[in-house]
């Protein structure tokens, strides 16, 4: 995918170039550019360091913990099929604490563990249950209270002025996480991705596997008499 | 005191309040607040080295495509939409490659940034998109695959809609605040 934009751009500059007759400029741009690149880097990596060490010592001091049981009380109504004291619910709660700190490296493991934990209460093998589409609606929005690189690249460019995004920042991102919730819980309730039409879809297909370390009791899910899966055949 | 002076003072009052309550409350909690923000300055240090090469591949190619005047002719198909809402049509390159790659769209914003300023609309704007949202794709490819799951109903079409969303947020609230 980026190698199709990347090809993409080189090219149809150059041929854009051929046409308007502004090779030089092209050209010029290259090193121009490259240089601008890693100016920018360079003066990233001082604001880099300063967020990051803040961020450990959010980290450490416990602030992410807090917030976690901060938001509870809003996880509970989001996923209504996850039970309230089940670790996925804790892993969630920290890695949206740890987002919206802006702490992505930190981050991305709570996430993960928490992906697994929901992953045990699905029935299926492979099809994301509403908890699941839930959670990274929530991460594909993002929540963030510190935008750290987009501040850094601002000020490698400028210092002044680099801060005033902040709010516009938090007010935006509040509104695209609403608008993604939003969205997911009217999506679960459509035709097309109602949690029972795509089973019934997957089954019709033979294209549906249980879930062998489904961790919620009996599988809810009744596979048809004689239905064999696809995919377990080429096994 | 207008609507935009209060902003601009939460945002620069933001950062200075968090840091200092930051650390406050690590050094109540008996962190060794010091030795633990310097350990963590090394890792932001390695964060920015490592988008050096993105930062690169991208500026080059967009200024290539800039000089050509082949970014113009992008921008002249796509003003009649983007002018609707009132936002730059050169912030939709880096707006559409939000939700595909978060080191190109960065790339982008810096190109955006290093052309018409910060403080200009579009770099505001771009700003505002780039930092309220994150890589759709990425997130849903990273963490749906650690479990194996691959119907990832409607996830994308949300992710998406809220990339949409942030968009438009950025646009309004830009707009309202400053210009």
């Amino acid at each position: 995918m980026m190698n199709y934009i990347w090809v993409g751009l080189v090219v149809i500059a150059v041929i854009a170039g051929a046409f308007t007759g502004t090779m030089e400029g092209v050209l010029n741009n290259i090193f121009d550019f490259a240089n601008t690149a890693v100016e920018i880097s360079l003066g990233l990596i001082g604001i880099m360091a300063f967020f990051c060490g803040l961020m450990k010592v959010m980290q450490e001091a416990g602030i992410c913990d807090k917030l976690a049981k901060g938001i509870a009380p809003v996880m509970t109504r989001l996923f209504p099929e996850v039970p309230k004291d089940h670790p996925a619910m804790s892993a969630m709660a920290l890695w949206i604490a740890a987002n919206m700190l802006g702490i992505g490296n930190a981050a991305t493991p709570f996430g993960l563990k928490a992906m697994r934990e929901l992953q045990t209460l699905n029935p299926t093998k492979s099809i994301a249950t509403n908890a699941q589409c839930m959670m990274l609606a929530i991460g594909t929005t993002s929540v963030t209270l510190l935008p750290v690189t987009v501040l850094g690249l601002r000020a490698a460019v400028q210092t002044d002025g680099a801060a005033e995004i902040i709010v516009p920042v938090i007010i935006a991102t509040t509104i695209s996480t609403v608008v993604g919730i939003v969205f997911t819980l009217i999506f679960q309730k459509t035709k097309r991705w109602k949690w029972e039409n795509v089973i019934e879809k997957e089954i019709a297909a033979g294209t549906l596997e249980l879930n062998e370390h489904y961790a919620g009791g009996e599988n809810p899910i009744v596979l048809p008499e004689g239905y064999v899966c696809k995919y377990a055949e080429e096994e | 005191m207008t609507f935009s002076d209060v902003m601009t003072l939460i945002s620069n009052w933001a950062i200075p309040l968090v840091v200092a309550l930051v650390c406050f409350w690590a050094i109540l909690k008996k962190v060794p607040v010091y030795s633990i923000f310097t350990e963590g300055a090394k890792e932001g240090f390695s964060t920015a080295v490592m988008i050096i090469p993105y930062l690169t591949a991208m500026l080059c190619a967009i200024g290539m495509f800039r000089a050509s005047g082949a970014m113009d002719w992008l921008c002249a198909i796509l003003d009649p939409v983007t002018s609707l809402i009132g936002c730059p049509s050169e912030i939709l390159p880096q707006a559409i490659m939000r939700s595909f790659s978060g080191g190109a769209s960065e790339g982008m914003l810096a190109d955006l940034l290093a052309q018409y300023g910060t403080q200009s609309k579009i770099g505001r704007i771009a700003s505002v998109a780039q930092g309220s949202t994150e890589t759709t794709f990425y997130i849903i490819a990273v963490y749906m695959g650690s479990v194996g799951v691959s119907n990832a109903r409607h996830s994308v079409a949300a992710g998406l809609l809220g990339d949409l969303g942030s968009l438009l947020a950025a646009v309004a609230i830009v707009n309202i605040m400053w210009f």
